[in-house]
């Protein structure tokens, strides 16, 4: 098995960047980040802070939907990795799982996974024994590989995407938003999945999510995102017992649980540089 | 048994064989579609563009002569070669491998996550461009078309037929060509989307263009790959087509006569451009058969529109369409 903590080796760190959609709009202003190696990190932070962004930014997703890195670096291993195509990305072991999950709703689960492999030159049975793997980890889409992906369940088609991303043999996984839609029973199996694909096959994941509690129970660091900077970052940990994260994202205070009537809004300290 | 049965059965087989010609001009919007969500107006132009250029090197034309002359004061029209069927033919695959790729890097890469209706305009510019270019390329006049198919009446089906009914079946030996040619192109391009990865990666394309992205599929690669196989597939339609009524431009109409059979086979199953093909083809010929004369004829003109209407309410997606994946 292996170590579960992160270690200190940096795989992707994100330098100040900023993103404009269309020319005009300005959504990321200034966000750093690192992801060590072997690490599970969290980018938590409400609707539109950016964090899909962020996300989309390292996976080159962006142009697709026409927003832009005008500002700052992103490095891969030392590598400046911003003006490659995703493909190329995905083959230097960078794979992003959509929010949404984003299955081919009309290829069947199997069909679906087997996508994951497209960059790879394996052989049919190499490509095979990675399928069976996926499958161990998922035996649930085992019993549903004849299935169109359109017609499974939101968690099945959670654990499709993932599996499909874990196809491409990747050393980071980009994940956003893996609770999305899903029962909470639900959320903590695939947190559970998550984990043990960190532990146990040394996975590194930067993850985007809301639910910044079971987030930063599974973490091993987080950032917070608000209107498109980082406010605060800290080891997960920490960010637990920070009274401004159990206040504003956990809904408790050291006087308990409070009525949304009393919540004061955020006292945003500025940071453009972490 | 009477005449007008007998009639009616020759008839029938000719509207299977009309319709799989219909069918072969369907097949390249199918593709398209499939993969990129756009629906290709400019099918039909590709078709006549690919056998005017079939034409144009089997005769050892040389191209873009009226402008050579028109610029240069020069009197060059051809080579003074002849390029054997064969060789034409893969040569003018290769030019519309290279229409492909400059389609995509000129036009469509451009309009990555546009409106559909905005890719289909785009395709209407394409056609229209493209007959220009066409025209401009190759010249305007009506040009033979000769592979080496066979042509004319199919013997044997006329000895057979006269000897079971005392009336021989007349059968175009071009059209049993295009048949058998048909199915082995659905046959095909159906194992290369089932079973191949690039197959697999085209239809994952169709399903959602940024998931493919994240996945590593290259979104430029799979749409050159599909044009190019629609561009064969429009060669194909062109060949038969040109063979049959000579290579001229009225040739890009044939498109017209795609849209119907796309609306009842479905515009997503390559077997459906093939059944949809034969559906409208048996019933516009039966139709004129046996209706034609009552209504004072020319039903062709609109029976097949009137059916992909009639299936259009009752079945949207078309007979073999993807189903609309809804979930409850």
């Amino acid at each position: 098995m292996l170590d579960a903590a992160p270690s200190d080796e940096t795989l992707l760190e994100v330098n100040n960047i900023e993103v404009i959609y269309n020319h005009v709009i300005l959504v990321l202003k200034g966000v750093s980040l690192k992801v060590p190696k072997g690490g599970i990190t969290a980018l938590l932070g409400g609707n539109g802070a950016g964090k899909t962004t962020t996300l989309k930014a390292v996976s080159n997703l962006l142009k697709s939907e026409r927003g832009e890195v005008t500002k700052g670096t992103i490095t891969y291993r030392g590598e400046r990795v911003q003006d490659l195509a995703p493909s190329d990305l995905v083959q230097k072991g960078v794979v992003q799982v959509m929010e949404g999950r984003h299955c081919f709703e009309h290829l069947t689960i199997e069909e679906n996974l087997l996508t994951g492999a497209y960059t790879r030159t394996a052989s049919r049975g190499e490509i095979d024994a990675e399928l069976n793997k996926v499958y161990e980890y998922f035996p649930r889409l085992k019993e549903r590989r004849r299935s169109q992906a359109g017609y499974t369940s939101g968690g099945e088609q959670q654990m499709c995407a993932i599996g499909r991303a874990l196809m491409s043999r990747p050393e980071t996984i980009l994940l956003d938003e893996p609770s999305m839609g899903l029962a909470p029973q639900l959320v903590e199996q695939i947190f559970e999945i998550v984990k043990s694909l960190n532990e146990q096959e040394g996975y590194t994941f930067l993850l985007a999510e809301q639910n910044t509690n079971v987030a930063l129970r599974f973490a091993h660091y987080g950032y917070i995102l608000e209107s498109g900077r980082v406010v605060m970052d800290g080891a997960a940990a920490a960010l637990r017992e920070n009274p401004d994260v159990k206040e504003f994202y956990l809904g408790m205070s050291d006087e308990g649980r409070k009525s949304f009537r009393e919540v004061r809004s955020y006292r945003r300290r500025k940071r453009w540089l972490s | 048994m009477p005449d007008s049965v007998i009639f009616g059965m020759e008839v029938f087989l000719n509207g299977l064989m009309a319709g799989v010609l219909y069918a072969l001009v369907a097949l390249g919007f199918v593709l398209i579609y499939k993969a990129s969500g756009i629906f290709n107006y400019a099918q039909g132009v590709m078709a006549l563009f690919a056998a005017l250029t079939l034409v144009g090197i089997m005769e050892g034309q040389v191209p873009f002569s009226h402008l050579i002359n028109a610029v240069l004061g020069t009197q060059v029209h051809h080579f003074g070669w002849h390029v054997p069927a064969l060789l034409a033919v893969a040569l003018t695959v290769v030019v519309m491998i290279a229409l492909a790729w400059i389609v995509n890097k000129l036009i469509f890469r451009h309009l990555v996550g546009q409106e559909p209706i905005i890719l289909f305009m785009a395709t209407i510019g394409l056609a229209y461009f493209l007959e220009g270019f066409g025209d401009v390329m190759w010249g305007a006049d009506i040009k033979k078309l000769d592979v080496g198919l066979p042509q004319g009446m199919n013997s044997a089906i006329d000895d057979v037929t006269f000897g079971i009914f005392g009336y021989g079946f007349f059968i175009d030996n071009l059209d049993i060509v295009a048949t058998l040619v048909a199915a082995l192109l659905v046959a095909g391009l159906v194992a290369f989307a089932q079973y191949s990865k690039h197959g697999r990666a085209m239809r994952a394309v169709a399903d959602d263009h940024q998931a493919a992205l994240s996945v590593g599929i290259s979104l430029n690669f799979i749409w050159v790959m599909v044009w190019s196989l629609a561009g064969f597939v429009a060669l194909v339609a062109g060949i038969m087509w040109g063979t049959k009524m000579g290579v001229q431009f009225s040739l890009s109409l044939i498109a017209l006569k795609a849209l119907p059979v796309l609306m009842l086979g479905g515009f997503t199953s390559i077997p459906g451009a093939i059944v949809g093909g034969l559906i409208i083809g048996v019933g516009e010929k039966m139709f004129e058969f046996a209706i034609g004369p009552l209504v004072g004829g020319a039903t062709e003109n609109w029976f097949a529109y009137m059916l992909a209407l009639i299936f259009l309410v009752f079945r949207p997606q078309g007979l073999f369409g993807e189903k609309i994946i809804e979930r409850v």
